[in-house]
């Protein structure tokens, strides 16, 4: 028997095999990889925000292209929150509303030029996230939605009752960004090509804003920090399990949408020049949900992709705004049903790059072990009914 | 001070019935159901509908309002039913964000669904509540708020029987304690579950009718606030418990008539919302809730 098996062993080779395939090189290229295809995507993006102004500088254009600049970076901040942390905040306009009225009220009373009330912005919304989120991060989910949802009315009952605010009628006259004696007002030449209107340097400042936004929102969600939010949405007990500090995962993911939101919450009071408690309804925390949801929750262009429908569809389709929100509405249960992940889901991969599993190599007879060597191992002869199972 | 009693009580016994459904649901299958508010809504606007198909306005007969309160109950119940039906039952097993984003959105489809058939205007209530009363202990109560109480405080009263006396109220509070092991023991779970919905939707659109008679205008956003003043009252006196819900209701409205009173009436929803948060952040099983284990 041992020297049966011995016989049996002198057929099968010790070392690892020689792999069969060549390993594959990743692949590089625009079209050839996922990766190269979303960065060319991403600088064509850019290029299309950098070229909009000089094809169609009318004030109608820009302004709509400023709101729907905005609702990109607000949709980014709340992807950072509910799509990258799972956490869902139904309270989200409310930092919109504090970076706005923040940095109205520190333009208008107090005078501030606007690069120091950004400043002010900024430190205001991460104390509005730690007051917010302290409490109600070590609640359960569903318990944080509502209470997300009543902070959201606390600000703006606030800022419609309160004197400094403005009350009902909000704050007026906030002046544009300024550098010194030049402020935006003053029109600006540049390679022999006008900008009269304030509002196209709105447009830039906004469009730089959110470039640097959006960029940064998706390279944070690849870091570290990112990694440990996307551990806690899945699974918070196996995330706390493997080290990370879900507590500070979530304030922080809760802190970084509260200064996306209030910067475009600056950038909104700017480009407006006044804001009332009006703006800052539920409608627009679920509207900005919404496309969020649409567009597919942590992926970055999903989210563009759903903030400019949201922002865009009324605008160009004036049939459709009478309707909008019961169409959001319906939109929100049938995408949840049908395609939770989305128009465009986080983990998409581009149609021609798809591959299926390779298939492993069929049994062959030269992949079959001799048919000898089973006959001596297992002590009995092979059958013609053991082959047939096996093939 | 009495009549600030009387009125946060009339108040406190809307939100406590809107509650009570708020409660159930999520005492049930763990669902915070956001379209509960705009059920609330929608009673009112299915009797606004129906009184105005009659032609009939400016009305102060009770007989007729509990009518229109039956016919609102079993109206909004089987509206409840169906919206469990398509938009939370093929997600029961979904994580629980795809759930809630659910319920947002057929929150929205209410609100702006009736917004788009009935405008967005506030319409006047058909039924008005006459407005003599006599003073009692120094508060003034006028007989169709006694009504309203009343109407409130016996509903209740089923309530509490089904769910404690009935073989349905068992397989109720089975399935609150383990879906599964109701399911084990022959409980037939979805039909239970949908019978939850149709008590508190029904609930919630009595409230509805209610409130339209007792404030005498209605408009298609009425349930957004309630809907949230109704979970502060679920939490404050312990979600998934009954008799929480009916306690957190009346003490919410007392709160909030103490709370204009002191600080003026704009900052009444702060207050209320402010309470959620405190009770959500030092006791957020409630006045009445037991302590609950998560299960993983």
């Amino acid at each position: 028997m041992v020297r049966d098996l011995d016989h049996a062993l002198k057929h099968v080779s010790l070392r690892a095999p020689a792999p069969r395939f060549e390993r594959p090189r990743p692949p590089r290229g625009v079209f050839t990889s996922q990766q190269g295809f979303m960065r060319a995507l991403g600088v064509g993006a850019v290029l299309l925000v950098a070229v909009l102004p000089f094809m169609d500088a009318s004030r109608y254009t820009m302004s709509i292209a400023t709101s729907a600049l905005i609702y990109v970076m607000l949709c980014m901040g709340l992807n950072v929150v509910v799509g990258y942390a799972g956490l869902l905040d139904l309270g989200y306009i409310a930092f919109f509303a504090v970076g706005a009225y923040i940095s109205g009220i520190f333009t208008t009373v107090l005078g501030w030029p606007m690069w120091a009330a950004l400043i002010a912005t900024i430190v205001a919304c991460v104390t509005a996230g730690i007051i917010i989120g302290a409490p109600t991060l070590r609640l359960r989910s569903d318990y944080l939605a509502i209470v997300t949802l009543g902070f959201g009315e606390i600000i703006r009952i606030t800022a419609n009752n309160l004197k400094i605010t403005g009350g009902p009628s909000g704050i007026h006259g906030i002046p544009t960004w300024s550098f010194g004696p030049w402020s935006f007002d003053d029109g600006f030449n540049l390679f022999g090509i006008d900008f009269p209107e304030r509002v196209v340097f709105y447009y830039f400042v906004a469009a730089v804003v959110i470039v640097v936004g959006v960029i940064g929102a998706g390279r944070l969600a690849k870091g570290r920090l990112g990694r440990a939010w996307k551990a806690v949405r899945d699974d918070e007990d196996a995330a706390e399990a493997m080290g990370i500090n879900t507590y500070i995962a979530k304030i922080s993911a809760y802190i970084i949408g509260a200064v996306w939101a209030g910067m475009a919450g600056q950038l909104m009071a700017t480009h407006l020049s006044a804001i009332s408690p009006n703006s800052f309804q539920f409608l627009y925390s679920a509207l900005i949900l919404m496309a969020v949801v649409l567009g597919g929750m942590g992926s970055t262009p999903g989210v563009i992709i759903g903030a400019l429908f949201v922002s865009l569809a009324p605008e160009l389709l004036r049939d459709f705004a009478e309707w909008r929100y019961l169409i959001f509405g319906v939109l929100l249960v049938v995408v949840m049903l049908f395609r939770p992940s989305g128009l465009w889901p986080a983990t998409a991969v581009l149609p021609w790059l798809r591959r299926t599993r390779p298939t492993p190599p069929a049994f062959t007879e030269a992949t079959a072990v001799p048919a000898s060597v089973m006959e001596s191992v297992d002590g009995t002869p092979t059958t013609d009914a053991h082959e047939g199972d096996r093939a | 001070m009495m009549q600030l009693i009387w009125n946060g009580l009339i108040v406190g016994s809307f939100y406590a019935l809107v509650a009570l459904g708020y409660s159930m649901v999520y005492g049930i299958i763990k669902l915070l159901n956001f379209a509960h508010g705009d059920i609330y809504m929608l009673g009112a606007f299915v009797g606004f509908f129906t009184l105005s198909a009659f032609g009939i306005s400016n009305e102060t007969s009770i007989p007729l309002l509990l009518v229109v309160l039956l016919l609102s109950m079993v109206t909004t119940g089987l509206i409840g039913v169906g919206i469990e039906r398509i938009a939370y039952r093929p997600l029961r097993r979904s994580p629980r964000l795809a759930v809630l984003i659910t319920a947002i959105g057929v929150s929205f489809t209410l609100e702006y669904g009736v917004r788009q058939i009935f405008g967005p205007n506030p319409e006047a209530f058909p039924i008005r509540l006459e407005s003599s009363g006599f003073d009692v202990l120094g508060m003034r109560v006028t007989a169709s708020q006694i009504v309203l109480v009343v109407i409130a405080a016996v509903l209740m009263l089923v309530l509490a029987h089904i769910v404690e006396r009935t073989r349905q109220g068992r397989a109720m509070r089975a399935i609150a304690l383990d879906p599964t092991g109701a399911q084990l023991m022959g409980v037939n779970v979805d039909r239970v579950i949908a019978m939850v919905f149709f008590i508190g939707s029904a609930l919630a659109g009595a409230a509805g009718v209610m409130a339209g008679a007792y404030y005498g205008s209605i408009d298609f956003l009425m349930g957004f606030i309630i809907g949230l003043k109704a979970f502060t009252a679920a939490v404050i006196g312990g979600i998934g418990n009954l008799y929480g819900a009916m306690l957190g209701g009346v003490l919410l409205g007392m709160l909030e008539s103490f709370g204009s009173a002191w600080f003026g009436g704009e900052w009444r929803d702060v207050f209320a919302f402010g309470f959620l948060i405190l009770f959500l952040t030092l006791k957020p099983t409630g006045l009445l809730g037991a302590r609950v284990v998560e299960r993983m």
